[in-house]
């Protein structure tokens, strides 16, 4: 049993987490759920001792009799990764790229000094084998496997020693769906056949649902309610409990309205890469990214694009923005053809907002120049102080302030530059939004407020959208049609609500199976 | 890997002979006439026609090219205007030098380099770490002839303990060493200091890496975490250093030669250009091309055993 008793974290005189108490069971599965910036990670990095530097501790983590938070880092070093094994979120760089495999599964075993080589690299093979790798060589470095792949290594250099509590921070958070499912099988195998105890460490409270038998909700460094995940996810007592569960489950009020003429359409679309170099001056087979797709979005649709990575969405919508040019079909918008050769003033009326608020503007730009650039597609620019005024009628239609035009971007937390994306794109009054992942970086109560703002904007100016996501959730929150996308072709399309009851297509199936789903005695109505 | 190498060497190839091309061409073809140039502005008629026929200035340019890269495959070089001897004896001669001095600088280098860039970045912040930094920025700033007289004052002229310059030759090979000890030291020491600072940054950006904390979170101490798992991420950027001061340790250590009386490689292309002796100066050119060009193969080969995911680029 391992238990935190009022634990506090403070880094560089700053309280970071406040009283976190809880206890841990072997073969449990313990959920700690809560927004970005509430402290789950650190309470993982505190129990483990890897805090950054200037951090202080007070209170007590418990593993036997003593207390983890005054032990001495040789001994801490004894304990981690032999009964504490820990596993991260990002699989595709938590392993170190120019080591093989099983010599980083076997380095657990080595360095606690269980095993010499040869015993370690039978160890680390029989690990691998069972966290489903059977397969896979030793020899294999981490660029040669998937993301799931990656992190099935991860956690098999977790658990190589058998710890007695292994430590999940957001194990599937960068995964596709249907791996997300398989890692979370894994990982609930483990804790039944190994009795290990798990903190499962997520902002998806359906995939805690699924998996914890205790949650803990954390805010601001405080933990506001816990109990048997049952309990607290029907009972919701506290209200901040209640609003996560409403937000991750939030469906925006629209307005239902006569569709009008077609406004993007596309036939036959196909985008290939150049295939690998086979000899000096061969190249084998091109990718087709995007094989033959046509679609067809008309006016004040919403229409939905889901798949997984590298099903060639993002090529896709690089060819529709006319970024891209295409190998093969046809792309129109607004009644003349696009490519990348189209006039900027057919831009002006096609508009894109990205997935990361934090990387899609230039730090050194105040807001009104950032909404105000796609000006330069207009042939008329608006002088100084009509570009003010149509900046400050932008942000306002997206719930921020006029004089918000002349801060930076770090100034505004993730939502509201994701706001400042959305005005950048209304700026020049587009007929056509395509949303790429737009809301995907979110915590669930930003997203449930920007879906809120994205129906309210379509009301309003009758914009179009393509909206294109790997989160099913959202995509049948917002959407009126939906295209599910496999491999560069679209199998399945119809409109949202029926293809969500009705799945025709195999893959749309599996997909919608795989999706983590809030039981029904978390809805409350 | 196989691939890759041989991917590698016909771009060593390609690169042979465009910079074979260049050089060619800036000495031979351009207009006026190297004989002409040789000779100097009050040279006669009839001296410039036998310094042409002696040179092999006559003929089409594409048969001179053949033959000047025909004659280098083989060996010769060419004679010297000024020396009368075959620039490939000249050449050799010096070459004795000045490899071992480039490579004893670039090992003094990276000795000193590693081990100060690695504990800088470790102490990343903390007061050695600002030593070290100051250090290598002064290490930068002096020049290393001056430095040089400087190790000539203390360990030459006061301490007695290396000679103040020259070369003995490599009959005898312990004083042939020591008479390398002081120039090396001069070059190295530059050398190290921006080495040590690329290390340094180098792993600072690797101990970042969510890697590094996988390793921790294995049980790795600190110390053994970065030994172990972000010095050889940390390489790319120092193997490309180390791979840039080779080349430039190879020919540019022409003011240390000459602080030190070693004749080497930098004071005969110095001295090829001040007696306008072409000869000299297009084959030691196309010999120090050839050298970066070996070096940056070798480096590119080393990229590839530090860093598996380059193999598979050919």
């Amino acid at each position: 049993m391992i238990t935190l008793d009022r634990l506090s974290l403070a880094i560089h005189g700053e309280a970071i987490l406040r009283d976190v108490s809880f206890s841990m069971v072997p073969g449990k599965t313990f959920g700690l759920v809560g927004e970005s910036g509430s402290g789950k990670s650190m309470t993982a990095l505190a129990l483990m001792q890897l805090l950054p530097e200037g951090a202080e501790t007070s209170g007590a983590v418990t593993l036997d009799d003593g207390n983890l938070l005054d032990r001495p880092e040789a001994e801490m070093c004894a304990l981690r990764g032999n009964e504490l094994g820990m596993i991260f979120q990002e699989p595709m760089t938590a392993l170190n790229p120019v080591q093989t495999i099983g010599d980083q599964v076997a380095e657990t075993l080595r360095i606690h000094g269980v095993a010499a080589r040869a015993e370690a690299r039978e160890v680390a093979r029989a690990r691998l084998d069972r966290v489903g790798l059977d397969h896979v060589p030793l020899d294999r470095f981490p660029h040669e496997l998937s993301g799931g792949q990656r992190q099935r290594v991860c956690i098999a250099t977790a658990i190589a020693l058998r710890p007695r509590l292994l430590i999940a921070d957001e194990p599937t958070t960068a995964l596709d769906v249907t791996t997300q499912a398989q890692i979370l099988d894994l990982l609930r195998g483990l804790v039944e056949e190994e009795g290990m105890a798990l903190l499962l460490i997520t902002h998806d409270l359906a995939v805690v649902a699924d998996l914890a038998d205790h949650i803990a909700v954390m805010q601001d460094g405080e933990i506001v309610e816990q109990g048997p995940t049952r309990q607290v996810l029907s009972e919701q007592r506290h209200p901040y409990t209640r609003a996560l569960l409403e937000a991750s489950d939030h469906r925006p009020a629209r307005t239902p309205r006569p569709l009008g003429a077609p406004l993007l359409t596309a036939s036959d679309v196909e985008r290939h890469y150049p295939g690998p170099r086979v000899g000096l001056l061969r190249r084998g087979a091109p990718l087709k990214a995007v094989d033959g797709v046509s679609l067809m979005l008309q006016t004040g649709e919403s229409l939905g694009l889901v798949g997984e990575s590298g099903c060639g969405k993002s090529t896709l919508t690089r060819a529709l923005l006319g970024l891209d040019g295409v190998q093969g079909g046809s792309i129109a918008a607004l009644g003349n053809p696009v490519s990348p050769a189209m006039p900027n003033t057919l831009r002006a009326g096609i508009q894109v907002v990205f997935q990361d608020p934090y990387g899609s503007f230039n730090p050194r730009w105040p807001v009104e120049h950032l909404i105000a650039e796609p000006f330069h597609l207009l042939d008329a620019k608006p002088a100084r102080d009509a570009r003010r005024t149509r900046v400050g009628e932008a942000l306002q239609a997206v719930g921020l302030q006029p004089s918000d035009m002349d801060k930076y971007p770090h100034e505004f937390s993730g939502g509201q530059r994701q706001r400042i994306a959305i005005a950048r794109a209304l700026i020049t009054h587009p007929k056509i939004l395509v949303l790429d992942e737009a809301v995907s970086a979110l915590d669930v109560r930003v997203r449930a407020r920007i879906l809120d703002l994205l129906a309210d904007l379509q009301d309003r100016m009758g914009l179009s959208y393509l909206f294109i996501s790997h989160d099913l959730t959202v995509v049948r929150a917002i959407t009126d049609r939906v295209m599910v996308m496999q491999a560069g072709r679209i199998v399945e399309e119809g409109p949202t609500e029926q293809v969500f009851a009705a799945p025709q297509h195999d893959y749309t199936q599996a997909l919608l199976a795989a999706a983590p789903r809030l039981p029904d005695y978390a809805r409350k109505e | 890997m196989l691939r890759y190498v041989l991917g590698r060497l016909l771009s060593l190839g390609l690169s042979l002979i465009v910079a074979s091309l260049v050089i060619f061409t800036v000495i031979e073809v351009i207009p006026g006439d190297p004989a002409a140039f040789m000779l100097g502005l009050n040279a006669d008629e009839a001296t410039v026609a036998a310094l042409r026929a002696d040179l092999g200035l006559e003929g089409s340019k594409a048969a001179r090219y053949v033959s000047w890269i025909s004659g280098m495959v083989q060996g010769d070089f060419g004679t010297s205007y000024t020396y009368r001897v075959p620039v490939g004896q000249l050449v050799a001669d010096r070459l004795w030098v000045s490899i071992p001095l480039a490579l004893f600088a670039l090992i003094l280098s990276t000795a000193i380099a590693f081990p100060i860039g690695i504990l800088s970045a470790a102490n990343r912040g903390r007061g050695l770490d600002y030593g070290i930094m100051g250090g290598t920025q002064l290490g930068i700033a002096i020049p290393n002839f001056w430095f040089g007289m400087l190790l000539v004052l203390v360990f030459a002229v006061t301490l007695q303990w290396f000679s103040a310059g020259g070369f003995p030759g490599w009959e005898t090979p312990l004083a042939a060493l020591k008479a390398l000890v002081l120039p090396s030291i001069a070059l190295a020491l530059p050398q190290a200091a921006i080495l040590a600072r690329v290390m340094r940054s180098a792993l600072i950006e690797t101990l970042a890496q969510d890697y590094m904390r996988t390793a921790r979170a294995k049980g790795l101490p600190r110390r053994q975490a970065l030994l172990r798992h972000a010095l050889r991420n940390a390489l790319i950027p120092v193997l490309t250093i180390i791979g840039l001061q080779f080349s430039f340790l190879l020919a540019g250590a022409i003011i240390i030669e000459n602080v030190f009386f070693l004749p080497g490689l930098g004071r005969l292309i110095f001295q090829g250009i001040t007696q306008r002796d072409l000869v000299v100066v297009e084959s030691v050119t196309m010999l120090l091309v050839f050298a970066v060009i070996l070096v940056t193969f070798i480096v590119d080969i080393a990229y590839a055993i530090a860093d598996p995911r380059l193999r598979r680029r050919a």
